[in-house]
C-alpha cells in the first residue's frame, strides 16, 4: 500500500500509478484532471506515473459555477 | 441581420453568457442555459468527491458539444490559486479561453485588482486568453488590457447582489476606451438591468444568480436573452436626446 494525500485526505492505496487510481475509484479519466506534488499529470502520462509514498494527489472536476 | 461579437479569435452570436451555480439542479441549470440563448457558460474546477463518484457531472447535463466552458477561477484569493485551478481546467478540457477572479474580502467578493494584474501576467505567459473580472475602475482597466487580457468584465455591482448597473459612468469611459471586448460581469438583478448595460455599449453580459435565484429559472432566462437583445438594439439605433420639457408627437399644425 502506497500512503498518499488524496483530494486532502490520507489515504492508503493499492494502485501503483495514477491510471490505476483513476480507474480504481470508478473515475471517468476523460472528465477529470490530475495534479500530482503541484504538478499537472497529462491524460498520456497516467499509466507511467507512478505513485509514492507521501504524494499529494488532488483529481478536480467541473461543477457549476458562475463567480 | 448577425450582430456577433469576438473575443480572442472566437465569434459568438449570443451576447448573454450564462454561470452554472446555484440552480436546484443540473437539469434545471441546463434547461436555464438553453433558455438563454447563451453559447458560453462559466465553469469552476472542484476536487471529485471520490466517496460517491457516480455523483451527478455538469457534463452531463450542460453539454460541451452544445455550449463553450469557459473555466473561472471562482473561490481563489491568490494568483497562485488561480494560475493552477486554470492549469488543471485546460487539461481536464483543453481550454485556454479562461476567466480570471481573484478576489480580495469574502463579504463583498470585490476583485484584489493588484493581485488579478499580477495573476493575468502569469496566465498569459502561459499561453492563456484570459478574460479578467474586475472593479469598474477605468485606471485598472487600461492596465489589465495594457498587460494582455483578451476582454475586461467589470462588475455592475457586487457578486450575487441583483443590484443592478450602479456605476454607468466609469462602465462607460471603461467602454470608449478599450480595443478588446467589454463584458459586464455581476450585478444584474432582473431583465431591465440587463438591457440598461447593453445600452452603455458593452460586447455583452455575464450572470449568474439573476436567472438561478429567480423564481421560475428558465423564464428569466428568457426575459434575460431578450433584454440583452433589446439593448443591444437600443445602443445600436441610438437614443433620442433627454429633454427636460414635453414635445408632442401630434402635429400641431391643422388643429380644429
Amino acid at each position: 500500500m502506497t500512503k498518499i494525500l488524496l483530494n486532502g485526505t490520507e489515504s492508503d492505496v493499492a494502485a501503483a500509478n495514477v491510471l490505476a487510481l483513476v480507474e480504481g475509484l470508478g473515475i471517468d479519466p476523460r472528465k477529470v484532471a490530475v495534479e500530482r506534488n503541484l504538478e499537472i499529470v497529462p491524460k498520456s502520462a497516467y499509466l507511467n506515473t507512478p505513485l509514492e509514498d507521501g504524494d499529494r494527489l488532488e483529481i478536480v472536476h467541473f461543477v457549476g459555477g458562475g463567480n | 441581420m448577425t450582430d456577433s461579437w469576438t473575443v480572442a479569435g472566437r465569434t459568438f452570436n449570443s451576447r448573454l453568457i450564462v454561470g452554472t451555480g446555484k440552480y436546484k439542479d443540473y437539469e434545471q441549470n441546463a434547461a436555464a442555459a438553453r433558455a438563454s440563448g447563451a453559447e458560453i457558460v462559466t465553469v469552476a474546477v472542484r476536487r471529485v468527491n471520490l466517496t460517491d463518484p457516480n455523483q451527478p457531472m455538469l457534463m452531463d447535463y450542460v453539454k460541451q458539444d452544445e455550449f463553450t466552458y469557459l473555466p473561472n477561477t471562482a473561490g481563489c484569493f491568490t494568483g497562485e490559486d488561480a494560475v493552477r485551478t486554470l492549469r488543471l481546467a485546460r487539461e481536464a478540457g483543453g481550454w485556454n479561453l479562461v476567466k480570471l477572479e481573484v478576489l480580495s474580502d469574502p463579504k463583498t467578493l470585490y476583485p484584489d485588482m493588484e493581485e488579478t494584474l499580477r495573476s493575468l501576467k502569469l496566465l498569459v505567459k502561459d499561453g492563456f486568453d484570459v478574460m479578467v473580472y474586475c472593479s469598474d475602475d477605468p485606471v485598472y482597466a487600461k492596465k489589465l488590457e495594457e498587460a494582455g487580457a483578451c476582454a475586461i468584465m467589470p462588475l455592475g455591482a457586487p457578486i450575487g447582489s441583483g443590484l443592478g448597473i450602479q456605476n454607468k459612468v466609469t462602465l462607460r469611459i471603461i467602454i470608449e476606451n478599450a480595443k478588446v471586448p467589454v463584458l459586464v460581469d455581476a450585478g444584474v438583478g432582473t431583465a431591465s438591468d440587463a438591457a440598461a448595460g447593453m445600452e452603455l455599449g458593452c460586447d455583452a453580459i455575464l450572470m449568474n444568480s439573476a436567472i438561478a435565484e429567480a423564481k421560475d429559472p428558465v423564464r428569466m432566462a428568457v426575459a434575460m436573452k431578450h433584454a440583452v437583445i433589446a439593448g443591444r438594439e437600443a445602443y445600436l439605433a441610438g437614443r433620442m436626446p433627454k429633454k427636460l420639457y414635453a414635445d408632442p408627437s401630434s402635429p400641431l399644425a391643422g388643429l380644429i
